[in-house]
Formats: structure tokens, sequence, C-alpha cells
């Protein structure tokens, strides 16, 4: 007979220690032995791992009060502006945000070797960073600058806030033009001279539901070390199903993620901040999702392997930057990871962009807490827009 | 006397010239040849070991010819706790001194391999490659 599942039941037997989680990369060997229908009788909780550059991405901070008061309409961290159009000493930083006086791409490809990552880095870090901040005087908050030294355990709080990450599926990128480009895929060498490719294939959340059957508002999560929430869909949230010549479904798609944690929980180890030369700053974020095996269809999707689970390869030459849509073909997630695939005809080596032994790493501590009884389930109190909603991107004109 | 060690960097026209030969015959050098690449455009990279007294008149002639000459008296290293194993060098590193271990996906690092052309440094987006002056180990 089939087994059905409920959160609840998976959660009692991870309270007494009885739950049984594989990892990702397990339940396919799991699976190959044994097949569905067993497997899926015997596994609770599948746990899935990404370790990639995520640029939307950034934190919250409430720094305190000082003493007269000060509303903090403008602040830096260690010179990168934050965004202070909120409440009184609440502030955004975001991942991509530069250092003031930064070069930029003026002396192209520009380093890009500080932003606000790297100061999400340093706090995670337990280092000291300076804070300035500046305002206009109000009779309730009269004080017009402040300028002192903060660490992440001196201030009220920290909330690592992603509206857009854990991509679901992403693009292979190569460069049909003539000329090498600096791209957020990394550098990419002119006239197909690399392909570059995230997510980590047959680890990755999002690619392991592409239905998304289990994922929703309140969902449990690793994020950067610690434990962190889905609090929403992220943006650009475009899930669809990515189909073969004969329109048969291969893989999810277009599926994004908000996140959500405590930052003073987190570990630089699983936050880290990073410069693609020539683009800008982004952070690079841990994140994992445990997969609760409710059904034995649920079990079949975190069952694919990298041969079943395909990436578009897109031309960042000219396709991308110009909108102009289509792509190279699909090519899977298995010839990806061998080191080389063929594009008209032409062998071009692979690189990834998304550390796989982290993500690896990840699904395992998501297994450990789990098994320990540290980490329960958080069952989604609504279930995040599917492929079957339709959900398409908007131009903006 | 302690060898010298060289990297040089030639292009196709002097990948064919008899270099080494002139080295040892006329300038008096003993030769180690540590490692030696030429790519399909007939571009190569050659690291030698070199020793004696006319080792600088025999770097002079090296030059003359149109040959790039580098010291080796500098390495690159891995810092390895910044290093997030992602592997986005491997593919730019001419030498594949970075390169994947299949099926892990464990990016390893072969200083041996490394030619010092620095294009990792360029490259790693947390910055994990640096170039450290020998003296200082």
């Amino acid at each position: 007979m089939s087994i059905q599942r409920t959160y609840k039941e998976i959660n009692d037997r991870i309270k007494k220690g009885q739950a049984v989680v594989l990892t990702a990369e397990e339940v396919i060997e799991r699976v190959k032995d044994k097949g569905i229908t067993k497997t899926a009788q015997e596994v609770d909780v599948v746990t899935t791992g990404t370790f990639s550059p995520m640029c939307s991405s950034g934190v919250f901070l409430n720094f305190g009060h000082t003493k007269p008061r000060i509303r903090m309409s403008k602040v830096w961290l260690n010179n990168v502006p934050a965004y202070a159009g909120i409440a009184a000493v609440d502030a955004f930083l975001g991942a991509t945000e530069l250092a003031e006086q930064d070069p930029r791409n003026s002396k192209y490809p520009g380093e890009f070797r500080y932003g606000g990552s790297h100061v999400i880095e340093d706090l995670v870090a337990g280092k000291t960073v300076r804070l300035r901040a500046g305002s206009y005087g109000t009779d309730c908050y009269p004080r017009k600058e402040v300028e002192t030294d903060i660490t992440l355990q001196d201030i009220n709080e920290a909330i690592l806030f992603n509206p857009r990450n854990c991509y679901q599926n992403y693009n292979c990128a190569v460069n049909l033009s003539d000329k090498t480009i600096h791209t957020y895929m990394g550098t990419l060498k002119p006239n197909l001279g690399n392909a570059h490719y995230a997510t980590s294939g047959q680890l990755s959340p999002l690619l392991k539901d592409p239905h998304l059957k289990t994922i929703g508002i309140g969902t449990r999560i690793f994020l950067g070390g610690g434990i962190g929430y889905v609090v929403w869909n992220g943006t650009q949230h475009f899930p669809a199903m990515l189909k073969d010549k004969d329109g048969k479904e291969l893989t999810g798609a277009g599926g994004t993620l908000s996140v959500l944690g405590d930052l003073k929980q987190m570990n630089p180890r699983w936050l880290v901040g990073t410069s693609f030369r020539g683009y800008g700053t982004t952070l690079t974020v841990g994140i994992g999702l445990p997969i609760p095996i409710l059904n034995e269809e649920i079990l079949a999707y975190a069952a694919k392997t990298d041969e079943e689970l395909y990436a578009p390869i897109m031309d960042y030459g000219k396709a991308y930057p110009q909108g102009e849509g289509g792509n190279l073909g699909l090519v899977s997630y298995a010839q990806l990871k061998k080191g080389s695939i063929t594009i008209q005809g032409k062998e071009v080596p692979t690189a990834p962009v998304s550390s796989y032994p982290r993500a690896r790493e990840i699904s395992y501590t998501l297994k450990q807490w789990i098994e320990k009884g540290n980490f329960l389930l958080g069952e989604p109190s609504q279930l995040l827009p599917g492929p079957e909603a339709g959900l398409q991107g908007k131009a903006l004109s | 006397m302690a060898p010298e060690k060289i990297v040089l960097r030639f292009g196709p026209e002097t990948a064919d010239k008899p270099i080494i030969y002139h080295l040892a015959k006329e300038y008096n050098l003993v030769i180690n040849i540590v490692k030696a690449s030429i790519n399909p455009h007939k571009e190569g990279t050659m690291v030698l070991e070199l020793t004696g007294e006319r080792y600088e008149e025999g770097i002079d002639f090296l030059r003359q010819q149109g040959i790039t000459v580098r010291s080796l008296a500098q390495e690159v290293v891995r810092n390895e706790e910044k290093c997030t194993q992602c592997g986005q060098c491997t593919v730019h590193c001419p030498t594949k001194a970075l390169y994947i271990e299949r099926p892990s996906m464990e990016v390893k690092f072969n200083g041996d391999e490394c030619i010092l052309c620095l294009m990792c440094l360029k490259i790693c987006p947390v910055h994990a490659m640096e170039v450290r002056m020998l003296s200082e180990l």
C-alpha cells in the first residue's frame, strides 16, 4: 500500500529520535536499490542544500538609541550605505551595495572588493564595524550625527531577509560574442570559451520539489548556518516546468524563495562576501530545505538525479543583456558536472559557480539536526504558488 | 650556488628555436627542465632551474629572443579558510593547477603546476587565491 504521512507524524518521529532522514544524494542510491514504494515507506525526510551567490540578500539592523536620540536618516557601515528610510535606528543593508568611492567599472573590469555582502560577513564573523549616521534633527530626535563602532552582539536585532534566494534552476551561461565579458555568472571567454552554471543539481532544494508541494510560508530551513524560514515566495517567482521537444516535463525552473532568519545565529562559513569582477558584490548564501516524504510522488521528485535534471544554455554576450529570450538548448547537470558540454558542435569546458561540496555539507548538517531532534519540520501555513498557477514575468517598457 | 627557478613564456615565432642548446653551450648553464608545454597555437611555457655564473647573460639572451622570463621567487597559494570550493577558477587556469576532482566535485590546487599567470586572483569571487613571496616562507 502506498504510504501517506502528515507533518505531525514526521515531527513526532523526529522528537522520539526515530525519524529516518537521508540527504538528496543518499536517497538516490536508496531508490536505485529498493525502488520508490519501499523507500517511501522507510524514509521520512530528504535534506537538500545549495551554496551559491544570491544577490537579493540583505539584513535589517536595529542599532539601539543614542543619548540624546537620533533618527538616523542616512547610515553607512564600513562606508557602505544602508537604507534608513524607515523608523529611527533601523536600517537595511543590501548585499550588492558598494562602498562610497568604490571606482565601480570606471576602470573596467572593476574589482568590487568591498560591499554590503562583505559587511554582513564581517558582522557574522564578530568583527567590529564602523557605523556612521546622519539626520536632520527633530524635536523628538535632536541629534544630527553619530559615529561609533558596533559588533553584531552589541546591537538589538540583525535579521537576514533575502527577498529573492534559492533560484529553483539557473541558466548555464556562455558567451557567443568575440569579446571577454564579465557577468554575475563570472568571466565568460569569447566564442564559447567556457560555460558557467549554478545550482547544485540533484542536491538543489527547489529542483527536488518542482511542483512546490512541500514548500510554503513557515517552512523551517537551514539558512546561513542557522535556522531560518521561508516567509513568502521570492520576487520574480515564476515557476514552470522545462519540457523536452516532445512536450515531456523535465525539470522545474523559475521558482524563488523569500527567506528570513536571525543573523546572530549564523556563521561566516555560510554567508560569504563575494566579488564578481566587472559586475559587483553579492552574498554567497548557504540554504538547505528538508523535504517531508508525505507520499510516493514527493519522493519520486526528491530522488531525481543529475541525469534527469536540466538547465537552459543562455548567451550572455547578446541574448541575455538585450532581453531577447530564447536559449541554446538544454543540458543535464550530469553533463555539466563532467567538465565539458557540446554547443553548436563545439566542445566547451564547464565550471560551477555554486559549490557542490558545500551544498553536500549543508544537506548532511540539516540531516544531523533533524536526527538529533533539534530541528522540527515547519508545516507551511500556505504553500507557494506552483507551476500550475501560471505566473509570468511582466516587462517594463 | 642554488639554482634559479624561472618561467619562460614563448610564442609561435620562438617555439621552434633551440633555446636550451644555446643556454647550455654558449652560457655554460646547468639546466633542469621542470616542466614544458606547448598548446595547439604553438604558444608554450617552460619552467626551468638554471645554475651557472653566466646566469644573468643567459636571461638577457632569452629576452632578446622575445621570450618572457619571470622569476619563480613568488608563488600562488590558496587560502583554504576562504575557498568555498565553487570551482569557477578551474576553467580559467591554463595549466589545470586548479582542477575539480570527480565525482566528489572538490576543487584541488596543485602548486607544482602553477605558472604564476595570476588569472585565479582575478577570477576567485572570494579572494581565496593569494601571492606569497618565497622569501617569506
